[in-house]
């Protein structure tokens, strides 16, 4: 069953009649720069969007209707308060540029916001404006090239990279103008020190790690690699994406992290909202605060106030037009209040808990473990090599098995380091009855897939459409809706 | 415990699973001495209740009657079902929709998206979205350098009478990249780009002419000159707009001779509440050829296993999670949810609400000028065709009328001065759809007894 | 099992090089190479009069999943390309060491062309990663 688009179900001259302005004035621009034909766009009633977008919402998977151990990227629940009360009138009709004495409210959220992430991180100052983990990962690169160049070291262009990394951790410092060096990771999981002293020098600008790793596990010499890097005149830069699995047991900034972003629609329970918005916000010591993307807010004499500009005149810049996502900040704002010191806390214990039990028990279950002898952080890695190999059933096909249980399926294929892999996350927000049934399931296609692999090849068959043609989506590039050869090559 | 369902018999069982005895020793890989001793900087937890509150109390401080302000972030009207149907779980709990079978929702909203952008902009392609205009705009010239094969400078004119804070961040995200930015100056009598500025560039290598419409000062730009003169000194032309202006105006697409390549903006006019600047969403459109150097996700229809339609991201390759440090950029997301929320506006307003909303602004502009400018001592610093912004100079500092205008509940406009001394005591004013007849008047009346207030004070 | 032609010469990169009577050389990426990244949706090609440099990265080939570069076995200057990829990648797939052929190449010495691998050596190299 398949939904028309939008765009099918409109007649010509059908108004949405309560939302279209009933004046129409007349105006006298140049008739050169007027528009000479419509755009395409639908012509429907409300009844008829409303309808429409229910339905296409209806074939989604999400955390408020299934199970989504999607490793890497902590799916927990979504406070419905968080949303709420971040869409109050006086948040979301705030223009960005209302001068600061009709914003105190606002500010203060921010402010106080800037303050409890520093403290949970151990690190000197934050900046809330980049928009996204990825932007916080330009933000904090761009610190430590200014750092480097503004002590005149402009030699430092090598950004060490491990190759358990997310794709965007090199993709960064390429956009930044470094050259990434990739660090070899050990069977047991963590990295290969000697080779990282073999790679430091006079060129490294920094590191980039995440800790826990993207493997599942704890940098155990994560000191060791602090010391080398800082030895050789580099940096270390922590990428936050795991900072669930260690919330409120140990700061980034003890175990010598200079910079760090923070993914907040993962640790701190802002919506995914289908891919974004997400927020980057990234946090210093005091060797790179000068550095940090304006505007950041401070406090003078118990008022709030912008600082930007001239007042931070060795800061990186502005990353976004205003200062970032806002309304993301003030739901990951609403969040920490909610749990407050002792909740934090616990998000750490009870992930961790929720991963090993997960762990163990598909263990016991048959399955293979990448890092059998180490504990899970808040995620851990299964491989299907074996699967592969005997019963040509892949991660792949695992993973859209579990969608016709009604789970979400784990991140497939990442690390890249493992071969045929699960990066299994379930977060602390899932019951032990969940994790439970997903078990039994993970089970169920296990032994499914030694006696009757093609079934579990065929997967999925509940969901709104079947495995789709990849290779004919890149090869017959069909990326808007065209009226009138609309199917022709369908 | 806020949202962790264990009961101390779940955790003693699970425990017993992994063969431990308690939490803390599933711990024991973190060295003793970086295991820290608590989070004393955070407060006790509040009940939603208690932080219900709190955030009322906060948010209500931040009220403002009447808001005319713009430069960037714009105040319509949004649809009631535009963001119930947006906050729906199953689009606001989802993840990106790598999984494409469990994630048909988002990606049909995300292809209708597509489709409206690009005919909005009259260009073949959009991508799924950015993170917001001026951050699009930073990917647009990089898109450019990457695309123009034609050209080696990497050198890009960007025009002072494009947004200031856009300038910045284009510097931002793209100044270790060997990117040269050329400002180029706009015209003291009519706030457009100076055309004659340009002929100093004509003999060089060019690689892309941003041009914005409208721009910074709400004016219309000579578009199809501009994008005429790329287009015949082998530069790319990049056009950053208004998505709700083209609703009335014409598309990047059919300027000039042959439209420009890429077009991008700011999307927050389609749906998106000001919110304090974000989230918002950029748009990117380009021509079909520059496809495969476009940034970011991409939707396609295609066909499943059974032979029905469907939906999935492709041309993935170009993306950062496979080309790692060759990727076209590495942004990881888009904006989803604002995307979802535009898609449904684009779709209740449809052609003609989006031409009628588009018109209102630009009456209610023209409204609010004449009644400025019928005030003692205030002009019209650029008196040539704009859409729903307008510059005015006041006989007076900007900053104490603003002051005075606030205490009446009038945000009056956004001090040109930071941006542009050059201009004096310059205010730049927005009027959208939102403001009727009598908003306006009110705005004129408190904005002369300001002007007043602030000449006795001098 | 992966076809090697006898004919051919190889790199340990999985590209292969074929030697023409006017002294030019086709450069195609092997049987081995289309195998693993699956069925091709895009290959970028160089520029015709391009200088190559042996071991640079002068066209890319992508699938759904991956993207790979292709390594100039030996350094010249392009003198053809095989345009009929940007329509058909697909021909790399279905033909990799004929219709399948990325781009055509006058070397700077032929000499070079004796240092790359022969049929049986890299049968060898192939036969290892499938270990």
């Amino acid at each position: 069953m398949t939904e028309p688009l939008v765009f099918e179900l409109g007649q010509p001259g059908r108004l949405s009649g309560a939302q279209v302005p009933r004046e129409d004035v007349e105006i006298s621009l140049p008739d050169a720069m007027l528009r000479k034909s419509a755009p395409l766009l639908p012509e429907i009633s409300e009844l008829d969007a409303v309808r429409h977008y229910t339905r296409l919402s209806q074939r989604n998977f999400s955390i408020d209707t299934q199970f989504y151990p999607l490793g890497s990227c902590t799916m927990k629940y979504n406070p419905r308060a968080c949303n709420s009360l971040a869409m109050l009138p006086g948040f979301l009709h705030r223009h960005p540029l209302a001068d600061e004495a009709s914003s105190q409210g606002f500010l203060e959220c921010m402010f106080e916001l800037q303050e409890m992430l520093a403290s949970l991180t151990g690190m000197t100052a934050f900046s809330l404006t980049p928009m996204a983990g990825a932007q916080g990962e330009l933000a904090g690169v761009a610190m430590i090239r200014a750092y480097h160049l503004d002590r005149g070291d402009a030699g430092r262009t090598e950004i060490l990279v491990p190759d358990a990394a997310h794709g965007t951790n090199p993709a960064t410092a390429t956009m930044c103008g470094c050259t990434v060096r990739e660090l070899p990771t050990q069977s047991d999981g963590d990295l290969e020190i000697d080779a990282l002293r073999a790679l430091v020098g006079p060129q490294t600008a920094g590191i980039m790690l995440t800790n826990p790793s993207t493997l599942g596990v704890f940098e155990r010499r994560i000191q060791d690699v602090a010391e080398i890097v800082h030895g050789a005149g580099g940096l270390l830069y922590y990428d936050g994406a795991n900072l669930n699995a260690i919330l409120g047991k140990a700061f980034p900034g003890d175990m010598g992290f200079d910079v760090i972003h923070i993914n907040l629609h993962k640790t701190f329970s802002t919506p995914h909202g289908g891919g974004g918005p997400g927020s980057g916000v990234v946090g210093v010591g005091e060797r790179l605060e000068p550095f940090l993307p304006t505007p950041i807010v401070t406090r003078r004499d118990d008022r709030f106030h912008w600082v930007d500009g001239a007042d931070r005149p060795k800061s990186i810049g502005r990353l976004s037009a205003f200062m970032g996502n806002a309304g993301v900040l003030l739901r990951a704002y609403v969040y920490m209040r909610l749990l407050g010191w002792e909740g934090m806390g616990r998000v750490a214990d009870y992930s961790t808990l929720n991963a090993n039990y997960l762990m163990r028990e598909l263990e016991k279950t048959g399955f293979d473990l990448a890092f059998p002898n180490r504990r899970a952080s808040h995620e851990f890695v299964v491989t299907l090599k074996k699967q592969a190999k005997e019963n040509n059933v892949t991660a792949m096909d695992f993973a859209k098995a579990l969608l016709d249980y009604g789970f979400h399926a784990p991140t497939t294929y990442f690390p890249l380091l493992v071969p045929e892999c699960l990066l299994i996350e379930p977060t602390e927000t899932e019951s032990k009855e969940t994790l439970d049934r997903f078990i039994r399931a993970m089970a169920e296609i296990l032994a499914e897939a030694q006696v009757n692999p093609g079934r579990v090849k065929e997967a999925p068959i509940r969901t709104p459409v079947r495995r789709l043609d990849d290779v004919r989506a890149a090869r017959h590039l069909d990326v808007r809706y065209q009226p009138r050869d609309a199917s022709a090559d369908l | 415990m806020p949202f962790i369902p264990h009961t101390q018999g779940d955790t003693d069982s699970m425990l017993r699973a992994i063969g431990v005895n308690d939490i803390d020793e599933l711990f024991d890989e973190i060295p003793g001495s970086l295991r820290c001793a608590g989070l004393h900087g955070i407060p006790e937890a509040l009940s939603e209740g208690g932080v219900s509150r709190l955030m009322r109390r906060r948010a209500k401080q931040d009220e403002v009657e009447l808001n005319f302000l713009g430069a960037g972030a714009y105040e319509h009207h949004i649809p009631a079902a535009v963001w119930e149907l947006t906050t729906r779980g199953e689009f606001y709990s989802a993840y990106t929709p790598y999984q494409a079978e469990a994630s048909q929702g988002t990606l049909q909203v995300i292809y209708e998206y597509q489709t409206m952008m690009a005919s909005l902009t009259g260009l073949e392609v959009s991508n799924a979205s950015l993170y917001d205009g001026a951050s699009a705009l930073a990917e647009a010239i990089l898109m450019a350098v990457r695309a123009n094969r034609g050209s080696h400078s990497k050198c890009i004119l960007l025009p002072r009478s494009l947004h200031p804070h856009y300038h910045a961040v284009v510097r931002t995200i793209t100044s270790s990249q060997g990117i040269e930015i050329i400002d180029l100056p706009y015209d003291r009598n009519s706030g457009r780009t100076d055309l004659d500025a340009l002929g100093r560039y004509a003999d060089g290598d060019i690689t892309a002419l941003v041009i914005p419409q409208p721009n910074i000062f709400g004016v219309l730009e000579d578009v199809d000159a501009l994008s005429d003169w790329a287009l015949d000194h082998g530069a790319l032309g990049i056009a950053v707009v208004n998505p709700m202006a083209l609703g009335l105006l014409s598309p990047p697409g059919n300027w000039g001779r042959e439209g420009v390549h890429i077009a991008c903006g700011e999307g927050q006019p389609l749906g998106v509440p000001l919110s304090s600047g974000g989230a918002y969403f950029g748009f990117l459109t380009c021509k079909e050829g520059l496809v495969r150097q476009l940034p970011g996700r991409l939707v396609g229809r295609t066909l499943d296993a059974d032979g029905q339609t469907g939906f999935t991201l492709t041309l993935q390759a170009r993306e950062q999670h496979i080309r790692r440090s060759r990727a076209t950029s590495n942004i990881c997301t888009n904006q989803g949810l604002m995307v979802t929320a535009a898609t449904i506006f684009m779709s209740l307003l449809g052609p003609e609400g989006l031409r009628r909303i588009a018109t209102l602004c630009h009456a209610r502009t023209e409204l609010l000028a004449e009644a400025a400018a019928a005030i003692d001592g205030v002009e019209i610093v650029f008196p040539v065709p704009r859409f729903h912004e307008v510059v005015i100079r006041l006989p007076v500092p900007v900053n104490g009328v603003l002051e005075r205008m606030r205490e009446s509940g009038v945000l009056g406009g956004v001090c040109l001065r930071p941006w542009y001394s050059d201009l004096g005591n310059t205010l730049l004013v927005c009027a959208t759809e939102t403001k009727t007849e009598e908003d306006i008047e009110t705005y004129a009346s408190v904005l002369r007894a300001a002007i007043e207030a602030s000449g006795e004070g001098l | 099992m992966n076809r090697v032609p006898n004919e051919l010469k190889y790199t340990k990169d999985h590209e292969w090089v074929r030697e023409d009577d006017d002294g030019t050389l086709v450069i195609g990426i092997t049987d081995h190479a289309q195998r693993s990244l699956g069925d091709l949706v895009f290959v970028e090609l160089p520029e015709v009069e391009d200088t190559v440099v042996s071991g640079d990265a002068c066209a890319v080939v992508e699938s759904v999943k991956a993207a790979s570069d292709v390594y100039c076995p030996l350094s010249g200057i392009v003198s053809e390309v095989n345009t009929a990829l940007v329509d058909a990648p697909e021909l790399v797939n279905s033909d990799p060491y004929g219709e399948g052929w990325l781009f055509r190449l006058r070397p700077n010495s032929p000499t070079e062309l004796e240092e790359l691998l022969a049929d049986e050596d890299y049968a060898s190299v192939i036969a290892e990663l499938d270990d």
